[in-house]
């Protein structure tokens, strides 16, 4: 594919940029989910959209998405608040809570359109694009209400920053200082169920929870703090959505939502594995690194133990004794010996002043001084 | 039989077989696994489907319950390197396997009769339509064999291993100290699960399975917290709910699995709101008393620190707590009616009972001692008759 076509196929370009505004916007806010450790909302929301959508089409039997998404905000606002209500006032756990509101509300919502499939309404083909998302049914009007969303939504969280960062870290601190707690978590709620609306039409209802938290959990492998981890996470998603709408433009019969949440799916990923901080290869290239430090201190340590006896210190003693100490090898000898610790000549090895001071002040060197 | 019998038949029986293992999921607060695994199953089923090109077939159904507990062991995997935490692992999992399989079958749409939908809704009315011939003779629908066996299957395995799941359910260290690896038990749970998804799938669809899964185990555990009633009322409300659901769907001539889920839907919420002593009513009710009778408390305590008559009208004490007029006049009435206080022309003043009472409460207040409140738990239970 050219890459000129971005420019001039208006299909393309328009779900290009569609994409990756919805992808920036979920990365935003999926962040705050994924720290309210509230991942699985974004997948309890999308579902309970459902019957908001059928509803909105039962009522005003127009097709325009701009309605229709109004009903699906409504609908997963109610669910969001039914799912609180269970948590709070029953000893129902979360994860209950939220699979009941996925699975009733779902339910519920296939009811409504099997039932309006059955209308003698022509107009009503194409709902179920909102089950599994099409990104090719997406228009300029769309991406431009995307953009003024994002926009409203990037407004909010810059005037609120303080406001949500404290609630999201220590809500007790918050509602002591006197914040409207009640109406900031709101608020958050509000707009993540903003973000999972508009990402239904693109993505559908069973892949937006990735949408939502994988460039989230991506952004979180790389940094310890909020506004750098919800700027990546809106590059991440952004890029998601980027890569994901062009591999699937490439090759005939790859539907763009799933690439995009492959794509998304890839970056965590990565991020696991090479993150520096907390990455898995570089944890375990640190865990070996320690391990072999511990090996040369003990190693150290035995000799330290032979030699103080003595009153020369920098005797020489044979290797072998060594033996049946099972720290030693040839390598750990040599490591010793660079480091100016111990002297070998042939067969022997010999602590300088330097290993003993080492090896006597081993232990001591972690005590923080008083 | 005829088709609406068979169709009720397999509901119901799908119906109990998902509520089994359901109860355990809620309480071992792993409801939203059912949901990832009825999502991870499609890669499986896909690449059953093309090796097989059926999708009754007992491979199809060991692949995809392979790829359920694939999903389960890279939950875990991806938990145990601490990176994420739990529900961000299985949101990061099913999305992805999900997407491999919608992709596979775009991929394969000439040669694999097989629709995303069909997956996540499935369609009970075409069920009976797939029948078992064995013989030559017609044995009833594929679908109500296979889950009926499914159930026995998981009937058999909450019979015989029924202690070590309760108690690795509720005491993992005991039962992990006693010698019962939690581990196997886990994912012995897991694989039942994951069979019973994909056994139903077919039937009834993703989403109701996790319907069928959570909810009469989450409205059975608001009714009771015996295992055993817990078990038994969430095989009454899956069961009638499937055959309910069927005569809805068959009135509004719509799609029978949502009609299912609506009318577990309909009956949770009955149960959550009017469940006695857990339902939401009842936990309001109980809320609201319970703050009357602190405040009751906290009044008789301020009456028993101000002895000037000026401090103890009416008025001035509503102004002095600060409470609004309508809680302080139903708490007044609430101690006038327990004799706790008597009022002479707008003067409050404590009874003897109300004296005692106070300085019972006093007690407890300084020494924390439980054995002191003892008594007074018999003088609040006569507050609420």
């Amino acid at each position: 594919m050219d890459i000129t076509e971005y420019f001039t196929d208006y299909t393309l370009r328009t779900i290009t940029l569609g994409t990756a505004v919805l992808g920036a916007i979920c990365g935003m806010l999926g962040s705050f989910a994924v720290l309210r450790k509230e991942s699985l909302l974004g997948d309890a929301i999308s579902h309970a959209a459902l019957p908001g959508i059928a509803i909105a089409f039962l009522i005003t039997g127009a097709k325009d998405s701009n309605v229709l998404l109004l009903g699906a905000l409504v609908s997963g606002l109610i669910g969001t608040w039914w799912i609180r209500g269970i948590v709070s006032k029953t000893h129902l756990k979360t994860d209950t809570a939220l699979g009941l509101i996925l699975s009733l509300f779902f339910g519920f919502g296939m009811l409504l359109l099997t039932y309006i499939q059955k209308q003698p309404n022509a107009n009503q083909a194409g709902l179920d694009k909102y089950l599994f998302g099409q990104a090719a049914t997406l228009v300029e009007s769309d991406v431009i209400m995307m953009s003024i969303v994002t926009g409203i939504s990037l407004l909010v969280l810059l005037l609120f920053w303080k406001e949500f960062k404290l609630l999201l870290f220590d809500a007790n601190y918050a509602m002591t200082l006197g914040f409207n707690t009640k109406f900031i978590d709101g608020l958050i709620s509000f707009f993540i169920v903003l973000a999972i609306v508009i990402g239904l039409q693109t993505v559908g209802v069973v892949l937006m929870s990735a949408m939502l938290l994988a460039p989230a959990a991506a952004a979180r492998q790389w940094t310890n703090s909020l506004s750098v981890m919800v700027l990546l996470a809106a590059i991440f998603g952004m890029f998601s959505g980027v890569f994901g709408t062009a591999i699937s433009a490439s090759q005939p019969n790859l539907s763009t939502g799933p690439v995009i949440v492959l794509v998304a799916t890839v970056f965590v990923v990565f991020s696991f594995i090479f993150s520096p901080g907390r990455g898995i290869l570089f944890k375990q290239i640190r865990l070996l690194r320690n391990r072999r430090e511990l090996e040369l201190q003990k190693t150290l340590y035995f000799m330290y133990s032979i030699v103080r006896k003595h009153e020369d210190t920098s005797r020489p003693h044979a290797i072998r004794i060594l033996n049946n100490f099972q720290g030693f090898t040839k390598n750990t000898l040599s490591q010793l010996e660079q480091k100016h610790w111990i002297t070998i000549q042939g067969t022997n090895w010999s602590l300088t002043d330097l290993g003993f001071d080492t090896a006597s002040n081993l232990y001591n060197t972690y005590i923080p001084e008083t | 039989m005829n088709p609406s019998l068979e169709i009720q038949l397999i509901a119901a029986v799908t119906a109990a077989a998902c509520a089994i293992p359901g109860v355990f999921l809620v309480l071992r607060k792993m409801a939203l696994i059912s949901d990832a695994i009825s999502h991870s199953i499609l890669p499986g089923i896909v690449i059953g489907f093309m090796i097989t090109q059926d999708l009754a077939s007992p491979w199809l159904i060991l692949l995809a319950a392979v790829s359920g507990i694939i999903t389960v062991i890279l939950v875990e995997m991806i938990q145990k390197t601490g990176l994420v935490k739990e529900d961000t692992a299985i949101g990061l999992v099913f999305p992805a396997l999900f997407s491999v399989g919608v992709i596979l079958i775009a991929q394969n749409a000439n040669d694999v009769h097989l629709d995303v939908d069909a997956v996540l809704l499935g369609e009970l009315a075409f069920a009976p339509f797939d029948r078992l011939y064995w013989n030559g003779t017609d044995m009833g629908p594929k679908a109500l064999w296979i889950i009926s066996g499914i159930l026995m299957l998981t009937v058999t395995l909450l019979l015989a291993f029924y202690k070590e799941l309760k108690l690795s359910t509720f005491d993992i260290g005991l039962s992990s100290a006693l010698g019962f690896s939690p581990v196997i038990l886990h994912y012995g749970l897991m694989s039942v699960a994951s069979v019973t998804t994909v056994a139903a799938f077919d039937a009834v669809g993703a989403i109701l399975v996790v319907a069928l899964m959570i909810t009469p185990a989450a409205a059975a555990y608001l009714l009771t917290t015996d295992l055993k009633k817990m078990l038994v009322l969430s095989l009454i409300f899956g069961v009638g709910s499937a055959i309910g659901g069927y005569w809805v769907a068959h009135g509004l001539d719509a799609s029978i699995s949502g009609s299912i889920t609506t009318v577990l839907g309909l009956l949770f919420l009955t149960v959550y709101l009017f469940a006695p002593s857990k339902g939401l009513i009842a936990v309001l009710l109980r809320q609201n008393r319970q703050r009357k009778e602190v405040s009751l408390l906290t009044f008789l305590l301020h009456l028993n620190n101000h002895d000037s008559v000026e401090e103890r009208r009416v008025a001035h004490l509503q102004e002095h707590i600060n409470w609004r007029k309508v809680r302080a006049t139903s708490v007044l009435d609430l101690a006038v009616r327990n004799n706790m206080i008597v009022i002479e022309d707008q003067v409050v003043s404590l009874t003897r009972k109300g004296l005692e009472f106070t300085e019972k409460a006093l007690e407890y207040i300084i020494t924390n001692k439980d054995e002191k409140i003892e008594d007074m738990k018999d003088d609040f239970f006569l507050f609420r008759g």
